[in-house]
């Protein structure tokens, strides 16, 4: 069977944390080390608090979706180090594209957990309004691979035309970020996403998490070469990440958004890393990979790597106990919240269908009311 | 006015009015687009509104759903009907469903101008009638102008509707000239129009197909049968009250239309008015359509697409009832 190890050896890849913990950076890691060096505890345990926290969530749904409350859960379990550090990286000012596995980096952006599951228990096809300042410029999650890439390609292009960008303010000056993954890098809209974002001088960072496997598909089928290799055919600059790495995750993020918004054009980061669940809770992944190779990853865990870092930096162990009760307080929360969630009026189906009125919908909106007040008139 | 100018007049007056209206396209702006229809407007509104896309459909419609998301009104061209479909996934699955999916938060103020339709003489795929395809999907506006001044207003409202809406523009009539007034529209977007009146027989069609509906219904005049004729222009959605009024005047109803006639528009409007005019109706309502095969080479598309002649035997054939 094929074995998931990641281009690990690729001269380009940023790391700052070694596998156990200790600050071990690569060749590639150096320009960014200054970055990382301002990085404050708080800031640091805030990293290592967002990745325990979701990792709580992530498995309290994962449970829900066994119990029969969702209809599906897709898990971000191993994912928490890219996902964290990226979303950690961006501004207030800046507007964030996930696909559906990016549940802390709508978190963090301030998108209610409870949201998200409302999409996956069947109540809502949206779930959030990204324009709601309180969802922190959030879209909403795209179930079709990489059709969200065009999607933030042409905001992006919006904020060139109307000056939102490149002004040289990066506390002002707006960029976008979109997630995909390796398996929604083999579609055409992300091929063709990069070549307007190439051709327009997008300010935007293309961010892939590679994390092996789409579904029960090796990442060696989607590319015979490194995805981060691609960018340089787009004339995209692209940068191979640990994605296990918390902190490579957010310097190169950070650097890359600064770059898209100063006017440099876009960026690419592939972040390396592993979805150590099932794809969704509808697949079983022992049928498609070894046990070998998920122990391979889980000795790369980013949760384990971070604790340990700031073990060594002198975290105390109040400190982590607090953060094991939130994360127990942040699942309780979306177990209690999501058994209340209550049903939807079933004319919900023809709200927003369109913006104008429309006489095929008022027609069958009208019938429905009148079917379903005649068995009310019936005796019972 | 040709219909082409009528477009590009209407275009310039949408861009004009609102500094929000984008052009995107492959060869809209230097070239001006291969019909001519964008012409002018990037020499006038500049590269940043009039833009020359890569060739990448999906890409143009994807990237005008972000910048419908950024406040923006892109109208994009598609360049022939059959190089729709790689767009098709953007707008049927995104652009159609993305204020449904928001929950009405945002709006999707697009618009698709495609050139469809035979009689050109065209080689494969640039020779399409693919409407049904998207007046099956719910969320999306189509429309089919089939008179220059049709062309004129009815690009206008669509680019200020806040709904998608696919602008059907019927190729083979791009250089048909017509009376356009500037100063005031006929009809709303979503009206049916009764272009020509009789008392015998309905006869109902869009694009293109209206100019055939009138030839036929002056042949049969010259052979006593006095034949109505309606131009749809709204696919979707149908203005059914002109149609329905004239089915119960005439009691006889022909659906002409170049798309293949299986699962069609003509399919749907005669379905509906046997449903809501049943007791008015003297005989079935026929449908007049393009083969269920592929668009053929164009050597062959004289027989393919419904003309004067094939109308009148439809009429003849209602008439027998």
């Amino acid at each position: 069977m094929h074995q998931n190890t990641g281009p690990d050896d690729a001269p380009e890849l940023v790391r700052v944390l070694a596998a156990d913990g200790s600050v071990a950076p690569t060749p590639a890691a150096e320009p960014y080390l200054e970055l990382i060096d301002a990085l404050t505890d708080a800031e640091l345990e805030g990293f290592y608090r967002d990745m325990f926290v979701v990792r709580a969530f992530d498995q309290q749904a994962t449970n829900l979706q066994r119990q029969g409350q969702l209809a599906l859960w897709p898990p971000s379990f191993g994912q928490e180090a890219a996902q964290v550090g990226s979303a950690r990286a961006a501004r207030p000012q800046d507007h964030l594209f996930p696909s559906y596995r990016e549940h802390v980096v709508c978190m963090i952006r301030g998108v209610d957990p409870v949201d998200i599951i409302r999409v996956m228990r069947g109540l809502t096809h949206g779930g959030w309004n990204p324009a709601d300042p309180k969802n922190g410029n959030t879209h909403i999650y795209t179930l079709v691979l990489g059709s969200q890439t065009l999607h933030a390609t042409g905001l992006a292009m919006g904020l060139t035309l109307d000056g939102k960008s490149g002004s040289g303010d990066p506390q002002t000056d707006e960029a976008v970020i979109v997630y995909y993954g390796d398996g929604a890098s083999s579609q055409g809209d992300v091929h063709e996403a990069m070549v307007f974002a190439a051709s327009y001088r997008t300010p935007e960072v293309f961010f892939l998490q590679n994390n092996q496997w789409a579904i029960s598909v090796p990442v060696a089928t989607q590319s015979r070469s490194p995805l981060y290799r691609r960018g340089a055919g787009y004339g995209i600059p692209s940068i191979p990440i640990d994605g296990n790495d918390v902190l490579a995750s957010y310097a190169v993020t950070r650097v890359a958004l600064d770059e898209a918004r100063a006017g440099a054009g876009p960026r690419a980061i592939e972040a390396m890393t592993y979805r150590m669940g099932a794809h969704t809770t509808s697949d079983d992944p022992t049928k498609y990979r070894t046990a070998d190779e998920e122990e391979s990853w889980a000795r790369r865990d980013p949760i384990a790597r971070m604790r340990a870092y700031l073990r060594g930096r002198g975290a105390s162990d109040a400190f982590f106990a607090e953060v094991e009760a939130q994360a127990a307080a942040v699942a309780e929360d979306a177990r209690v919240r999501t058994a209340a969630l209550g049903g939807i009026p079933t004319d919900l189906m023809f709200d927003h269908v369109y913006t104008e009125p429309h006489p095929l919908i008022d027609e069958q909106r009208a019938w429905l009311a009148g079917y379903e007040a005649s068995f009310e008139e019936e005796p019972s | 006015m040709p219909f082409s100018r009528a477009l590009n007049a209407g275009l310039r007056r949408a861009m004009t009015e609102n500094d929000r209206v984008i052009m995107m396209g492959e060869d809209i702006g230097r070239l001006g687009g291969v019909f001519r229809v964008t012409e002018g407007l990037q020499a006038e509104f500049g590269e940043q509104r009039v833009l020359d896309t890569p060739l990448a459909e999906s890409g143009i419609v994807g990237t005008a759903i972000g910048l419908a998301m950024a406040g923006f009104r892109p109208v994009c061209e598609i360049q022939f009907d059959g190089f729709v479909f790689p767009a098709f996934d953007q707008i049927t699955s995104q652009l159609a469903k993305i204020t449904n999916r928001h929950e009405g938060a945002l709006s999707m103020p697009v618009v698709i101008r495609i050139p469809y339709g035979g009689h050109i003489g065209a080689v494969e795929h640039h020779q399409e009638s693919p409407e049904v395809y998207f007046t099956h999907t719910p969320g999306l506006r189509v429309v089919s102008p089939s008179t220059p001044n049709d062309a004129y207003w009815m690009i206008q409202d669509a680019i200020t509707s806040t709904d998608p809406v696919i602008f059907l523009e019927p190729k083979s009539r791009y250089w048909q000239k017509g009376e356009v007034d500037a100063a005031a529209r006929a009809l709303p977007l979503h009206a049916s129009r009764l272009v020509r009146r009789g008392t015998d027989v309905t006869l109902v069609g869009h694009g293109a197909m209206v100019a055939t509906l009138l030839q036929a219904a002056a042949l049969a005049e010259s052979e006593g049968t006095s034949c109505e004729v309606i131009d749809l222009r709204s696919l979707s959605p149908v203005d059914y009250g002109p149609i329905l009024d004239s089915v119960r005047r005439t009691g006889r109803m022909v659906y002409a239309q170049e798309a293949p006639g299986f699962t069609s528009l003509g399919s749907e409007v005669a379905a509906t008015v046997m449903e809501k005019a049943f007791y008015a109706l003297e005989a079935p309502v026929l449908r007049v359509s393009g083969f269920d095969a592929p668009f053929p080479p164009a050597k062959l598309e004289g027989t393919f697409l419904p003309d004067a002649d094939r109308i009148l035997e439809a009429v003849d054939r209602t008439l027998a009832y």
